[in-house]
């Protein structure tokens, strides 16, 4: 059904918008300021880079998995890190760790996924043009490109990339002859990272006036899908956030290279002690963790906000709970600033101020479980179409629940004491965090790239792509638990100095890699999918998954200004799906009410006459003002 | 095992060969005509599937929760210990019931409710009792389980008791040194980092006088059970974290910020030798800080011996301003006689020859063993 729908506003008022000259080809791929390419740049750059952060890990999933294993066939890529016998380096080992550990966090599940979704869905959803500054939203991918490329360099220098885990924890990390991760790998990583936050604070400032700024007529927050909800939150949290964490490495810079001691004090290191008095290696970890714990909450937001679009209409059943939803949105939100400390129960931190953020953490377990109830309630009773994008939401949630109940586990400081920094935590922030933002990605590169591309991926590589991903990520990170109880550590890179973990284990070990590898694998059947059909693909229908949200009423490939003519007024919800009397099983957000008598609800009747109001609103349409 | 990784090998090649070959017939089929609308075969497929999953899934947690379990670590070596570990247990009992129940649900809904023709889903935006009801439930068990975890938390964190036997460990790249309070005054001396040189490894500061005669050691701790046992725990050059597995001890190392953890081990290595039935049994320390390239072989032995033992073992320390007499230079003068019985010799003598020196030692054994 096409739901371009003939609103006599949008008929009224002629297109108008063919006054801008075609552009040159740099200008309209490369440089461009339309959010629709610049979100293609990001989900492009996401992709690579998680390309190279999985290869990351499946290398050191070899020397966990198989530490007998000659991997001499690595030295083609990994050079010198291969030593003479064929062994990876133990400095390499941790560089590797740490990569994969940046690189998935922030290149891929950061910017990858709000960098392309919120780019992408907010001025479709919310119904503008473009972002409030195009030129801002262009800078933004182009910041993140030089880190992007600052990163990549840092792989391939003589000392190695950064090695000190992702946390980057100094003295370590401030200290160049501590380790050799920390000479010029350091100094590219946190320059990197500089300019990815600025990278971020651009398009997060842009993400939220949109939202607050350009929506249509009729698009009252209380309609808003919970997909710019979520959007919108993560762009919040990220503002508030990442500036801490450019101070924490701004810090990190003048004591590497300009001899101040904010981090350190009473250091004798090889052979030397250092005049550094006064710093506090704690502060490091506060201002971190300051950024670090919203951070899990800014790459899971957009994943849990698209999940929500995603399974409603594919269950074609309203979400169950909207406005419970943006209430546990909103306390997880702000529950993430206050909670930062758990990450730091045995760093000497005062034990008082562990038991606080004790209290604070599992606080914000129950907006959580309230998000993983309504997921399951709106599946009850519904009509559920599997498409990859819903087999990936339904894999999210499940993985949201199996990694955050271990959460409550760990944000117990009396249990943390042993489990802190053993394989448990791995597994317990891979499943929630990392699997569960993955998958969030995946489902929305599945039910969005209709309208990213114009053409349809491929359904059935589709389903094979998600249970081989589904299963491997399980058959991963599920044993990790077991090794975590048995108190193994992580970031070692052999278990062969412990009797506590020598000889055991080996073949849960292996089992691990293998199916990292197995998932990795599976990982080619998306990349085929995905280029495949962007040459190749079906070619999409108006509305594919007959959907509610505004995106849907645009042209199959929308142009500059995403719609032609006037951008289409809002009158109700994002979730009129099987309504009682409705002859179809959705009713889109930009049909009145006064169309639908058949459906309404009572007190939807008294809704229209708004209508006549929402039509008369000012327009905030960027292509009519002055410029 | 070589020979089921090289079989799984080719299992997933296979696989992959076939996920390959049906890819192409997959793909030619694709480009047909757009069938709006049209729920087929594949949708009861995946259904099918999230059950199959379900149920595999429950089997294969079960089997490997058995097979694993021979593996976790054996009972606490502690109070404090056993204390957290029934409360892991417990929280993971009520995690596994949410675990199972909610996956349970999701899948089972996810099976029950896939697309039939002509149904329409039920219209059910929201009710506010179930919400309610669902955001109480887990408060109260969360409450739960967050109080008996802050007390645990609350007693494990308290000031260690005043008898407490006090030692020190300081971590380095890449080993952990340990110092004890010595064999007269059971007091550790003062230390300063700027005085750590490869003699004085810790920095002991001989300008105060409880340092004469502490001891270091590279190798091992010794502690005595069923002691309250204080460590101070320091750092050298970046951070370290002391993990001792078997007592649930965990605290990081802070270079310029002392940090502690007390305890009391309750079973000693010959007892878990027996317990575990492993004749070569020992406690160890590991390290759990990121701290470069030996981070994952810091080992250092922890030996938990009866008090008998303890003190025998003791009185055959020497302190390190014997084991390293040119340190008394750094002794003030007016502290000199105090060092003197460690010392082999008046500092100003020639290197102590060794019929002084083992003089001295008996002399130090004498001491020790009057003063205790």
């Amino acid at each position: 059904m096409a739901t371009e729908s003939a609103n006599p506003a949008t008929v009224a008022h002629a297109a108008e918008h063919d006054h801008h000259e075609p552009q040159s080809f740099w200008r309209k791929y490369i440089f461009s300021e339309d959010h629709k390419t610049i979100a293609k740049q990001y989900l492009i750059s996401g992709i690579i880079w998680s390309i190279i952060g999985i290869s990351l890990s499946v290398m050191f999933r070899l020397q966990l998995g198989f530490p007998a294993m000659k991997l001499d066939f690595l030295r083609p890529i990994l050079g010198g890190w291969i030593d003479e016998t064929g062994k990876l380096d133990p400095d390499f080992y941790l560089a590797l760790v740490t990569m994969h550990g940046t690189i998935m966090v922030f290149f891929v599940l950061t910017a990858g996924l709000s960098g392309t979704f919120s780019n992408f869905l907010i001025p479709l959803q919310v119904g503008a043009r473009d972002m409030a500054s195009g030129f801002l939203n262009m800078l933004s991918y182009w910041f993140f490109f030089i880190a992007s490329m600052l990163m990549l360099w840092s792989l391939f220098i003589e000392t190695g990339p950064a090695s000190g885990g992702w946390v980057i924890y100094p003295p370590l990390s401030a200290l160049p002859q501590a380790h050799k991760g920390s000479e010029f790998g350091m100094t590219l990583w946190l320059i990197s990272m500089a300019l990815f936050i600025v990278s971020q604070l651009l398009g997060g400032i842009n993400y939220i006036t949109t939202v607050i700024n350009l929506r249509t007529r009729g698009m009252s927050f209380s309609k808003l899908p919970l997909t710019i909800w979520a959007f919108f939150l993560t762009a919040v949290l990220g503002l508030i956030s990442f500036p801490v964490l450019l101070s924490a490495a701004l810090l990190l810079i003048f004591d590497r290279s300009f001899g101040t001691s904010f981090y350190l004090s009473e250091i004798y290191i090889k052979g030397e002690a250092l005049p550094n008095v006064g710093g506090s290696p704690i502060l490091f970890q506060h201002l971190f963790w300051f950024l670090g714990h919203p951070e899990v909450y800014i790459v899971l937001l957009p994943a849990l906000g698209m999940t929500s679009e995603i399974i409603a209409t594919n269950s074609r059943k309203p979400i169950f709970g909207y406005r419970a939803m943006i209430a546990s949105m909103m306390g997880i939100a702000f529950l993430a600033f206050i909670v930062w400390a758990h990450h730091m129960f045995v760093t000497g931190m005062n034990p008082f101020l562990g038991s606080i953020f004790m209290f604070l953490t599992l606080i914000i377990a129950v907006p959580s479980a309230v998000k993983a109830f309504n997921y399951i309630t709106t599946l009850w009773r519904g009509n559920i179409r599997f498409t990859p994008a819903m087999l990936f939401s339904i894999g999210l949630v499940s993985f949201f629940i199996s990694g955050g109940l271990t959460g409550l586990i760990l944000g117990n400081s009396a249990l943390d004491i042993q489990l802190h920094d053993t394989y448990f935590v791995v597994a317990h922030f891979h499943l929630v965090m990392g699997a569960a933002s993955a998958f969030g990605l995946l489902a929305g590169v599945y039910h969005w790239f209709p309208k990213m591309f114009g053409r349809m991926l491929n359904e059935k590589l589709g389903y094979v792509h998600f249970w081989m991903t589904f299963i491997g990520i399980y058959l991963v990170f599920f044993p990790m638990h077991y090794i975590g109880i048995a108190g193994f550590p992580r970031r070692y890179y052999a278990f062969t100095s412990y009797d506590f973990t020598k000889n055991i284990f080996a073949d849960m070990n292996a089992f691990i890699s293998l199916a990292a590898i197995f998932t990795f694998a599976a990982q080619w059947i998306f990349i085929y999918n995905f280029v495949y059909s962007l040459i190749k693909g079906r070619k999409a229908p108006q509305n594919p998954w007959k959907s509610n949200t505004l995106e849907w009423t645009a042209p199959i490939n929308p142009g500059h200004g995403n719609w032609v003519g006037e951008i289409p007024p809002v009158y109700r919800w994002a979730y009129d799906y099987s309504k009682p009397g409705a002859k179809d099983d959705f009713i889109p957000q930009n049909v009145p009410f006064s169309q639908t008598p058949e459906s309404n609800l009572p007190h939807e009747n008294e809704l229209i006459g708004m209508e006549k109001e929402i039509e008369a609103q000012y327009l905030n349409d960027q292509f009519n003002q002055p410029h | 095992m070589i020979y089921i990784v090289i079989l799984l090998s080719v299992i997933f090649l296979g696989l992959a060969a076939v996920v390959v070959s049906r890819m192409a017939t997959v793909v030619k089929n694709a480009n047909g005509p757009v069938e709006e609308g049209h729920i087929g075969m594949s949708n009861r497929i995946n259904g099918a599937l999230f059950m199959i999953f379900l149920v595999l899934s429950i089997i294969g947690f079960v089997w490997s929760f058995l097979y694993a379990k021979q593996f976790f670590l054996p009972e606490a070596s502690t109070p404090h210990g056993r204390r957290t570990d029934f409360l892991f247990w417990l929280s993971m009992g009520i995690i596994t019931v949410a675990f199972v129940i909610t996956n349970a649900l999701l899948f089972i809904f996810a099976w029950l409710y896939q697309y039939k023709e002509g149904r329409k889903a039920a219209y059910y935006p929201e009710n506010h009792k179930l919400e309610l009801i669902w955001t109480v439930i887990p408060a109260v068990v969360m409450a739960v389980m967050v109080f008996t975890g802050w007390r645990a938390w609350r007693d494990i964190m308290s000031e260690a008791p005043a008898d407490a036997q006090v030692f020190e460990i300081v971590g380095k790249q890449f080993n952990w040194i340990v110092r004890y309070p010595g064999v007269d005054n059971n007091k550790l001396g003062a230390f300063n980092y700027k005085l750590i040189d490869s003699n004085n490894e810790t920095g002991i500061d001989y300008t105060d006088e409880a340092s004469f005669d502490d001891y270091v050691s590279t190798s091992e701790l010794h502690i005595p059970v069923g002691r309250p046992v204080l460590l101070k725990i320091r750092a050298r050059d970046v951070l370290h974290s002391v993990f001792i597995p078997h007592l649930r001890v965990k605290m990081d190392a802070v270079p310029g910020m002392p940090t502690r953890f007390w305890f009391t081990a309750d079973k000693t290595t010959d007892e878990m030798r027996n317990i575990t039935g492993n004749p070569n049994f020992g406690y160890e320390i590991a390290c759990t800080e990121v701290c470069g390239q030996g981070h994952f072989s810091m080992r250092i032995r922890l030996i938990i011996e009866d008090e008998a033992s303890y003190q025998a073992w003791c009185k055959e320390q020497k302190p390190l301003l014997s084991a390293v007499p040119e340190l008394a230079s750094r002794i003030p003068a007016n502290l000199k006689s105090k060092a003197a019985k460690y010392l082999p010799a008046e500092e100003t003598a020639a290197p102590a020859d060794s019929v002084t020196a083992s003089v001295i030692t008996k002399g130090v054994k004498v001491a020790s063993a009057t003063l205790r």
